[in-house]
């Protein structure tokens, strides 16, 4: 039966997509490859999602080979709404992708350029997927490396330094990170995740143990761009190709965060949260990052970058939220990486149109788009909404619960910085509303055309998902509900 | 028809003038049709639901959860009821008014224009049929957004200003105060719904974990976050806004925006806190004085002010304050004079900014000092100053009188003297702003001129603008009813805290 294969196709899909790809040599045949994988990818995750949802947590072992000596695939609450998450934002970008490759990427490099970005999805769904603590490892090297290079392949030149820089830094994190995982193998004897968990209770107080953590968190974090290791953040997603950019945003440092939620779950949360002041630690280097990032966001001159802020101030939301350790806010957390995603990816897909069609995205250069531009800019400023989290915005419903949760714990201050920051988001969604909408157009948008259609579905795809789930959040809701709860099962 | 049917047709029928609208972009007289259509049905629902409300019945709709344990919901008590008749009865009149005013002005984007009025509308419907805080708050904040492409009409370098403005206050205080006291309460009591009475008390005495000191601290940040109401400092949005077209001045600065506000506040003291609550642990007093003070600034800043429009924003910051002032008194009387200088202060403030436009489309004059002689060229106009301006300042017949004389009674009753004659030194204040631009184009000027109809503004305007005056002095007729309606409701079945 194809159904009980469907963990492993979900990996191998696009893995061997890539290859395909390089193959057919040709932009347009890949770009088609490429979209119908990601789409049966997206489709893959939620039956995934709902046979989670309907049976408990799937087992799938690899090749037929038990654990520990095979490789294992667990699906729960938890990962099959981060699995929901890739594919929807790499189904939405691929649909988009098309004409915005063809501008942006040299005829030569288009086939390479897709045969990459199936290498991506392909390490992110692995990442997500895998049961196996140094399968993970490899899941990330592959989706790192894919990265670094299609950051590389902007037409800025200074897309090559932000590559380098994230490449040195990602490049750091994974080591920890491998570190980590090595440490762990050899104080449980085991690299599958649900063994080491059942292991690592006995041996809490070894020093190793907690240099494993320490390892582990560090790393992950660096990949996750946690304040202050978020410096590769916004070169690497100012000057990526569109396309990547809004993947990027949508996926990759949400499986990091992933990544931090599942070993916090190996570790036991009342290790990471009691015996450990990590909630702490995380939840005041997130309100730092908030403040920090949204400042600069509204200093930034160019949109891309000035939204690339914002993802950092966001992830710094998601973090706060995983620290604050409570239900509500791991809730919160799991839940705006998904509402984050959707605007985050609506917002990055705006200014790939606009880039498409202007090829700059300058706030200076945007001066009078909506008028040219009503869709597209129309699509921004909805999901802009819901970055800044007004009602009935899906941004709306996942601050709600991180705010609540902060005043429940009675963390006031962490409360405050939740709104502060809210308003410092008005500022900058606001710099570039105030360029498209009210000053007098530049010379440089006479003549320009609205985007075309296959490009504005896709944004409006995720800005109107953002209005509805902010109107009816009960399923994502109720999923990331599910999924805290296991995060949060070995609290006391 | 089932009650539940009328709000949600209540809800939906704005939403649908806005499709009219945009599908008649290019048909003038269909586009406003679409608009007064959907008024005048809005105003019959609302209408309809009158007699069920005042029989005590609170006809309920709940759409679904929006957050858990949170939904949006929707209930019709008579606070709610009255601010929706208002809005859109007003509505219709203003968009008759806008007619008139949008194309002697020959505006742009008027079809945008009236889109986002029925937007603002939709919002003022949610809001003033609320069941709880949450629902109360997204249609709070749907107003300012709502109401942003209507500031920056003009598109100029001053409304991008006054936009600026405009938004950084209005999110800035419902972001950071109103919404965390809202989080509060739901962490506090579980629940965010409005209950005669009040949600702190449990049988006869505070819940669990709830002390004075909290309370207090969640009535200032609700009353402070409510930006709307413009209790100073948070003032500044309503005279900025005054760049926006006098339609919009008129119908979402006087009346929408401004009384959503003031309904908010008295809402929730009166269905979060509880009047009883409040008054037997003395709490606002801080709030109360903070009032006052707005209500003595704001009319001497009025004094000051030359620009008419500007100087009927800040009239309207000082009556804001009245109506939060009668809701802190925390006295039956003083949140029924509350509610009803909301009704007053509507009829009397659109009458005023209808006038204030049809000077401007007419004789290009926008300023007191301009006024000279202006009532011999359009007697009606200034007539219905006239009347809106005494009605204002709270003179007997007119309808502004009940609500200052019952706060001034209500005043007495919780024994605030200072308060009482703060309420008689605002209304001297108001006639003093008011008259002189009355005085002057009646009395000053020159004296030989004959007196006209000739020069009146275009006559839906001048239809506008007499119906919304005959109505101020009919208010004053009227009083009883809306005393009816308003007492028994609000305090049915309230808690006595020992």
């Amino acid at each position: 039966m194809i159904s009980a294969q469907l963990p492993a196709l979900q990996v191998i899909l696009p893995m061997f997509a890539a290859p395909i790809a390089i193959l057919l040599r040709r932009g347009k045949l890949a770009w088609m490859l490429a979209l119908v994988v990601t789409w049966i990818a997206f489709a893959i995750s939620l039956v995934l999602l709902f046979q989670v949802l309907d049976d408990g947590p799937i087992q799938y072992f690899f090749g037929g080979w038990a654990p520990p000596w095979g490789i294992e695939y667990r699906i729960d609450a938890l990962n099959a709404f981060v699995l929901v998450i890739i594919g929807a934002i790499g189904a939405a970008v691929l649909l988009f992708a098309g004409p915005s490759v063809e501008k942006e990427i040299r005829e030569g490099h288009q086939h390479l350029f897709y045969a990459l970005v199936m290498l991506l999805l392909a390490g992110l769904f692995g990442i997500a997927i895998t049961g196996d603590a140094f399968n993970v490892f490899v899941f990330l090297e592959i989706a790192s490396l894919a990265s670094y290079a299609l950051i590389a392949m902007g037409k800025d030149r200074r897309a090559l330094t932000a590559a380098f820089q994230y490449l040195i830094l990602g490049t750091v994190g994974a080591t920890f990170f491998l570190i980590g995982v090595g440490l762990l193998y050899a104080m449980t004897g085991t690299l599958n995740m649900a063994d080491m968990a059942e292991r690592i209770h006995e041996i809490h107080d070894s020093r190793a143990v907690l240099t494993a953590f320490a390892f582990l968190t560090v790393g992950i974090a660096l990949k996750a761009a946690v304040f202050p290791m978020h410096y590769w953040l916004p070169g690497a997603y100012a000057y990526a190709p569109s396309v990547v950019s809004a993947l990027l945003a949508g996926t990759a440092t949400k499986v990091a965060v992933y990544l931090l939620l599942r070993f916090i779950m190996i570790f036991g949360a009342d290790f990471a949260y009691v015996a450990l002041p990590l909630g702490a630690t995380l939840a005041v280097l997130a309100a730092i990052g908030i403040l920090v990032a949204s400042s600069s966001a509204i200093l930034q001159n160019d949109a891309k970058r000035l939204l690339a802020f914002s993802s950092v101030a966001h992830l710094g939301y998601i973090v706060l939220g995983v620290g604050l350790g409570n239900d509500a806010g791991v809730t919160g957390g799991i839940l705006h990486m998904f509402n984050h995603a959707l605007a985050k990816g609506a917002v990055f897909l705006a200014m790939g149109a606009v880039m498409l069609q202007i090829g700059a995205t300058h706030i200076n250069k945007l001066k009078g788009l909506g008028a040219v531009m009503p869709w597209t800019m129309a699509g921004f400023t909805v999901a802009g909404l819901s970055l800044i989290g007004v009602p009935l915005t899906a941004g709306f419903v996942s601050k709600w619960y991180i705010v609540t949760a902060a005043i429940d714990r009675g963390w006031w201050p962490l409360a405050v910085v939740m709104v502060v920051s809210s308003i410092l988001a008005v500022f900058y969604i606001w710099r570039i509303i105030d360029a498209v909408y009210f000053s007098p157009p530049g010379a440089n948008t006479e003549n320009v055309k609205e985007a075309p259609v296959i490009m504005l579905a896709p944004l409006w795809a995720l800005a109107g998902a953002s209005v509805y789930f902010g109107i009816d959040s009960s399923f994502p809701a109720s999923v990331a509900g599910k999924a805290a709860a296991i995060v949060l099962a070995q609290m006391p | 028809m089932n009650e539940t049917w009328i709000i949600a047709a209540a809800l939906v029928t704005p939403l649908l003038a806005m499709v009219g609208i945009g599908v008649f972009r290019n048909r003038p007289n269909l586009r406003e049709g679409a608009s007064l259509i959907a008024a005048a049905i809005l105003f019959g629902l609302a209408v309809w639901l009158v007699p069920g409300v005042a029989d005590g019945d609170r006809p309920e709709l709940v759409l679904f959860e929006f957050l858990p344990g949170i939904s949006l919901g929707f209930q019709v008590e008579p606070l709610g009821l009255g601010f929706a008749l208002i809005g859109s009865f007003l509505w219709f009149i203003t968009t008759l008014y806008s007619i008139g005013y949008m194309r002697a002005h020959n505006e742009n984007n008027q079809t945008r224009f009236y889109l986002f009025f029925a937007l603002a509308l939709g919002a003022v419907t949610g809001a003033a049929f609320a069941a709880n805080l949450v629902t109360l708050y997204v249609f709070y904040e749907a107003l300012t957004l709502a109401t942003i492409p209507l500031v920056t009409h003009s598109g100029g370098e001053e409304s991008r200003r006054a936009g600026r403005v405009y938004v950084g206050i209005l999110l800035g205080t419902s972001l950071t105060m109103m919404l965390i006291a809202i989080a509060w309460i739901w962490i506090l009591t579980g629940t965010t719904d409005f209950i005669a009475g009040g949600v702190f008390v449990e049988d006869g005495a505070l819940i669990q974990g709830i002390t004075p000191g909290i309370l207090g601290a969640l009535l200032v940040l609700m009353v402070l976050g409510t930006g709307k109401a413009g209790l100073m400092p948070f003032h500044k949005w309503l005279p900025a806004a005054m760049v926006a077209p006098t339609p919009v001045s008129a119908l979402l600065h006087a009346v929408a925006v401004v009384k959503m506000g003031v309904f908010t506040v008295l809402k929730v003291t009166i269905y979060t806190f509880g009047i009883e609550t409040l008054s037997s642990f003395d709490l606002g007093r801080a709030l109360m004085y903070l009032a006052a003070f707005t209500l003595i600034a704001a009319g001497i800043f009025a004094l000051r002010e030359d620009n008419l429009k500007r100087r009927l924003a800040y009239s309207t910051i000082s009556q804001l304050a009245y109506i939060v002032l009668g809701a802190l008194l925390v006295t039956r009387l003083g949140s029924i004079a509350g509610g009803m200088t909301i009704a007053a202060h509507a009829f009397a403030k659109i009458t005023l900014f209808f006038c204030a436009g049809a000077l401007m489309v007419t004789l290009h004059k926008t300023k007191v000092s301009e006024m000279n002689g202006v009532g011999r060229i359009m007697p009606i106009t200034m007539a219905a100053f006239l009347v809106a301006s005494l009605s204002v300042a709270g003179l007997p017949f007119t309808g502004g009188f009940w609500g200052k004389w019952y706060l001034a009674l209500g005043a007495l009753e919780a024994d605030q003297i200072v308060m009482f004659w703060v309420i008689l030194a605002g209304s001297l204040l108001s006639l003093s702003y008011l008259l002189p631009v009355a005085v002057r184009a009646f009395f000053a000027g020159p004296k030989d001129a004959p007196i006209t109809l000739a020069g009146e503004a275009r006559w839906p305007m001048t239809v506008a603008i007499s119906t919304t005056a005959v109505i101020t002095v009919l208010l004053f007729f009227a009083a009883e009813p809306i005393f009816g309606f308003l007492d028994t409701i609000i305090f049915k079945g309230t808690i006595t805290v020992q």
